[in-house]
């Protein structure tokens, strides 16, 4: 193995079955959860020097040492004795793997969101506070104290408490739109996390959830141009699509589809694979994609999903029923005035459009959204200026 | 969410309570109004909400460039302009309405007569940088 893999992935792979070790020893989550990260930062430190034989023992020698010390200047602050035994159990480590448990308990419907999705990132993840911080842009000590306040909500909760993936789900899908930019790629992170999430489960949401990742992330080096500029999915070069990693997506949704247990993501998903399968823009299968807009619509009911379906129906059967369609959507969504703003320019209003577009750019809550849209409504003004209103054809 | 609260020496809504600048209040007053926001900016790193907090100087100069191998030309500072900025401080909560909510509690740092001061602050959401996994 390279040494320790500590700019890969291999240290952090143990993270999650080492705090299981130190749980099923007797030491509560927090605290062996507060071990394995000294551990690990310890680890950083003397492995790229002194590399150990087994890491995984290593970490869990260094985790249990730290979780000890903790527990003596405790009970030496309280003056008594906590009931842990010193010496861990004889015989080997039990082969339970708690990590699915981790996913559960980090992914608490009790927290709020952002300290799940730090929580899971270092406890799951097992990436340090700092990068973590980094990642978020927040000072390491905000976030370190984001984390505590998490774990102290977790009083009380035991490890082994019946979860709920859909929470699961949704945190990783969190942290998998968070984005790219530091030194941790937290989009790549949360496909390494699904894919962990897959090994665990034969929930079909997580393969779903695992292959609309997976169909997102192989158009990602087609989703920007020159200087971050945001490339519309219509207008990105799809001979720099990952191929393989679309069929990897494509196998796991038809796998997880075969279940007959549809969800939100895998229906996502299916939506993905669509546009991954059309060569050209022009011969995307809109059809299609608006029939599973509706499953996606009755599923979730969520006014974003109307919305996006609007943009569909634009697409299959012409603007003017994508505006139509609109009609039924609130207009106080944050895209809203940017997919009028589409569906008119198709429907030859110009005008409407770029002032439109204005309006979107206003609303953006991206700088690459408000760049994008701000040079659409300059595209549609100076197409205006040029040429005479000339309706195009619907 | 990241938002920015911005506090202002002047522009912004008329103030509710006309207190003078800090240079008039008694030292105690003005200890105890920047001891508020220490306090203030500390539960925020306590709370895992903390980001950034800084305060700018009343004067300084408006600068622009002005061709090519010549210096940047300076101007001001304006005593007349409307809005000059005092300083900021930058969250991340998890919604607006918290956002709101503390630029609330920030508001009643104490005044002169160690009453709140009900000052206004602007509270503007930040337009994220990184590019995001999805589309």
């Amino acid at each position: 193995m390279d040494t320790l893999g500590l700019n890969g992935e291999l240290v952090r792979e143990f993270v999650p079955a080492v705090i299981g070790v130190l749980v099923r020893r007797g030491a509560d989550f927090a605290s062996a959860e507060d071990a394995v990260q000294e551990a690990l930062i310890r680890a950083y430190e003397i492995w790229p020097q002194d590399p150990p034989r087994d890491p995984k023992a290593w970490l869990i020698a260094a985790a249990w040492r730290k979780f000890l010390d903790a527990v003596r200047s405790e009970s030496a602050r309280r003056g008594r004795e906590l009931a842990v035994d010193a010496e861990p159990p004889d015989g080997p480590v039990p082969a339970t793997d708690d990590t699915l448990q981790l996913y559960f308990l980090c992914a608490h419907p009790s927290l709020p969101q952002a300290a799940a999705v730090a929580l899971t990132l270092r406890a799951v993840g097992g990436l340090t506070t700092r990068q973590i911080a980094t990642a978020h842009l927040v000072p390491e000590a905000t976030m370190a104290q984001r984390i505590s306040r998490a774990k102290r909500k977790l009083e009380g909760v035991p490890l082994d408490a019946p979860g709920d993936l859909s929470t699961v789900v949704r945190v990783l899908y969190l942290v998998f739109n968070e984005g790219y930019g530091g030194d941790v790629d937290l989009a790549a992170e949360a496909v390494r996390l699904a894919r962990r999430l897959v090994a665990l489960t034969d929930e079909p949401e997580a393969a779903g959830l695992l292959a609309l990742m997976l169909l997102h992330h192989a158009r990602r080096a087609s989703r920007t141009g020159p200087g971050g500029r945001l490339v519309p999915l219509a207008a990105q070069d799809r001979s720099r699509w990952d191929t393989g990693m679309i069929a990897e997506g494509v196998t796991l949704l038809q796998t997880a589809l075969a279940r007959d247990r549809l969800g939100e993501y895998q229906a996502q998903a299916a939506i993905a694979a669509l546009h991954a399968d059309a060569t050209t823009a022009a011969e995307t299968d809109w059809t299609q994609i608006v029939e599973w807009y509706d499953e996606l619509l009755a599923l979730t009911g969520s006014p974003v999903v109307a919305l996006n379906r609007a943009v569909a129906v634009g697409e299959a059967d012409g603007a003017r029923a994508g505006l139509a369609a609109l009609a039924d959507v609130d207009p106080g969504l944050p895209r809203y005035a940017a997919a009028r703003a589409y569906l008119l320019e198709r429907a030859g209003d110009l005008e409407g459009a770029a002032t439109g577009y204005v309006e979107a750019a206003g609303a953006a809550t991206s700088v690459a959204e408000r760049d994008h849209l701000t040079r659409e409504a300059a595209r549609l003004r100076q197409a205006a200026r040029t040429s005479p209103e000339r309706p195009r054809t619907l | 969410m990241k938002y920015l609260l911005l506090k202002h020496y002047r522009g912004g809504p008329a103030p509710v309570v006309d207190f003078a600048p800090l240079d008039q209040w008694a030292p105690e007053k003005v200890d105890a109004h920047i001891q508020f926001m220490r306090d203030f900016a500390d539960k925020l790193v306590e709370t895992g909400e903390f980001v950034d907090a800084q305060a700018v100087a009343q004067e300084g100069a408006f600068v622009r460039f002005d061709g090519e191998g010549r210096p940047p030309v300076t101007d001001g500072p304006f005593a007349e302009t409307k809005d000059l900025v005092a300083g900021w401080m930058v969250i991340d909560v998890e919604s607006w309405e918290r956002a709101v909510e503390l630029a609330g509690e920030l508001s009643s740092a104490p005044g002169p007569d160690g009453e709140p001061i009900h000052e206004w602050l602007e509270v503007r959401p930040f337009l994220n940088h990184a590019p995001s996994g999805g589309e």
